[in-house]
């Protein structure tokens, strides 16, 4: 990891009114690498995507992109700079075929003198073989997206966003309303998203799905970071006391054995 | 990753995932029924034909804007008052102040396109639901229509507007017939029979295409492109199925939204213009329940009432049962009050099987 980063924010700050919901958090992701971001239920992990994906705009703090200081003003914006972010539910929508899905917004199309139509027989190929090439056998490209399983939807969200040049991928939760066999399913679409040389965000409250993929880990508690580890320098167990502020899990242990 | 517990689909289940697999089930049920029903009483000659098709026709001109918007993920209450309101403005614009018919059509077009521009602008900036939205504006525009009316001509309806029409360049567009000598020569060879007695004996019952039926043709056949072939139709698809997700990769939902609101009162003054072109008169109590009645056809095509799924083909084929079984019912001498009740028990058996198919694409339980 000698390159620059693809982005990297430096001591982020954002306000809501009297509310601070980062208070200096500093970040980076560099090609061919899993970073996950990991913390509990409002640590500021939702607050910091947006700003990395451009929906807010920091209060404080820079943000830089291959090594340019860069503003993102728009998700847009981020997304013609090839960041790319994959929300949890808001992916696919379930009453469109795959096809229709994976090109949705930016649909290829023939001309006939002034009219342009899909092309559908290129869109069918390519998703058929994007799909492939993610370990997804469809039935065909005009399936609905809503008969694929969560994992699988999760899959042709991040082909598509691979497809149209993402250099990082921000994965909201990718894995936190799966199952066991779909949650590994994602988790080596992941792995294959990263040897293509791309930067993966991974948000995730599960230590567990974040050490089976990650090569970085980064703890977010209230509004702040607790430092970045390196795989191999830290366990499940130092990174979920992390996740609860520091505090032992044991005392978690002793709330559950008063209950 | 595929799952091996997910269950073969058999034929049949795939195939009611076509939207408008109830249609053409129902339209050829209502074909199958009033010809066994009704075959003697001309409904099936030339005459009959034309008859039921210029109602059907009628629905769908208003049932293909109804349903590209219910796909968008909108409804438009307000089609029928606008049908009122678009051919008032003709009359008086064309008659009342004696400007040129194409004029007062082109003032009716842009005038009510731009009122659907404006139901839709609020519709998208407010985030309301557009049944609202649109049933405020079916009452402003109902009691516009009467008020200009009233303030124009001290009535409600206004008539001259065929004499108004006679030798202008835009009103045949919507008034006349086509195809008139192809019905001369289907007459000549005896295919369809002529008046016997009158005036026009020797002249053929049917004496052309009436621009009604030309109108509804491409209107579905356009709506239909747009619809199925087009970027901009999957944009009408992502925008009524997840106007969220649709914004998240890049579709601009609210444009999409206001230019379906524009196509609605365009279908809608293309019906108001043809409605009064063959009347030769407005009134401002035209296109009462229209509104109902093409979301009704729509719904019968199988689209969703939350947006996002279903055909043009399928609203067309609903404009079509609409049209042969009110006619129908009139050939056979059924009570034509038992037309609402068809319509009601319709819609609902419609409704049921559309939530059922929307399961089965979706895997909700």
């Amino acid at each position: 990891m000698t390159t620059t980063p693809i982005i990297e924010l430096r001591d982020i700050e954002k306000h809501f009114g009297p509310v601070i919901a980062l208070n200096g958090v500093s970040f980076s992701v560099f090609p061919g690498e899993v970073h996950c971001l990991l913390g509990d239920n409002g640590a500021g992990k939702s607050t910091f995507i947006k700003t990395m994906s451009g929906v807010h705009q920091p209060t404080r703090g820079e943000i830089l992109v291959e090594g340019r200081p860069t503003v993102l003003e728009s998700p847009r914006e981020a997304m013609r700079l090839g960041i790319a972010t994959v929300y949890q539910d808001l992916a696919m929508i379930p009453l469109m075929s795959v096809t229709r899905n994976f090109w949705m917004g930016r649909e290829p199309v023939k001309r006939f003198g002034p009219i342009k139509l899909i092309d559908f027989a290129h869109a069918n190929r390519v998703t058929l073989e994007e799909m492939r090439k993610m370990g997804i056998q469809l039935r065909g490209p005009d399936q609905a997206v809503g008969t694929l399983s969560g994992g699988e939807r999760q899959t042709v969200a991040i082909a598509r966003a691979v497809h149209f040049g993402a250099k990082v991928l921000i994965l909201d939760e990718p894995t936190s309303a799966l199952g066991v066999r779909q949650t590994a399913n994602v988790l080596a679409t992941i792995a294959r998203v990263r040897k293509q040389g791309i930067g993966v965000v991974f948000i995730t409250h599960n230590v567990r799905h974040a050490l089976a993929v990650g090569d970085r880990f980064t703890v977010l508690n209230r509004g702040q970071t607790l430092g970045t580890a390196n795989k191999g320098e830290i366990d499940y167990e130092a990174l979920q006391d992390m996740m609860a502020g520091g505090q032992e899990l044991a005392s978690l242990e002793e709330a559950v054995a008063e209950a | 990753m595929h799952d091996e517990r997910l269950k073969p689909m058999s034929p049949l289940r795939k195939a009611m995932l076509r939207p408008e697999l109830g249609a053409i089930c129902g339209t050829f049920l209502v074909f199958v029924f009033f010809f066994l029903v009704a075959r003697d009483t001309g409904m099936f000659s030339a005459e009959g034909v034309m008859n039921w098709g210029i109602v059907a026709a009628q629905f769908a001109i208003i049932a293909v804007g109804a349903g590209l918007l219910m796909i968008a993920g909108e409804f438009d209450l307000s089609v029928g008052s606008m049908i009122g309101f678009s051919g008032m403005v003709i009359a008086i614009v064309g008659v009342a102040w004696g400007y040129p018919i194409w004029l007062a059509i082109l003032a009716a077009f842009a005038l009510a396109m731009l009122i659907g521009a404006i139901n839709g602008w609020i519709v998208v900036k407010t985030g309301l639901p557009s049944f609202i939205v649109t049933l405020a504006s079916l009452f402003i525009l109902r009691g516009l229509t009467i008020f200009l009316s009233i303030s124009a001509t001290r009535q409600t309806i206004v008539g001259g507007v065929r004499d108004a029409a006679e030798g202008d360049w835009l009103a045949p567009l919507f008034g006349g017939k086509v195809f008139g000598g192809l019905f001369v020569w289907l007459a000549d060879i005896g295919v369809i029979s002529t008046y016997t007695r009158g005036t026009r004996a020797g002249e053929p019952v049917v004496d052309g295409i009436p621009m009604m039926m030309v109108w509804a043709i491409g209107l579905i056949v356009f709506a239909h492109v747009l619809l199925t072939k087009t970027p901009f139709g999957n944009w009408i698809y992502a925008s009524g199925g997840d106007a969220q997700a649709a914004r998240y990769t890049g579709v601009p939902v609210k444009r999409v939204k206001v230019s379906m609101f524009v196509f609605t009162a365009f279908c809608a003054t293309v019906f108001a213009t043809c409605q009064v072109m063959e009347f030769g008169s407005a009134a401002a109590d035209r296109g009462l329940l229209k509104e109902f009645e093409a979301i009704i056809c729509v719904v019968i095509g199988g689209a969703l009432l939350t947006g996002g799924y279903g055909t043009v083909i399928g609203a067309a084929l609903g404009a079509l049962i609409f049209g042969v079984v009110q006619q129908g019912l009139f050939f056979t001498g059924v009570e034509s009050s038992l037309f609402r009740v068809f319509l009601g028990v319709i819609l609902l058996l419609a409704v049921i099987m559309n939530t059922y198919t929307r399961r089965l694409i979706t895997g909700e339980r």
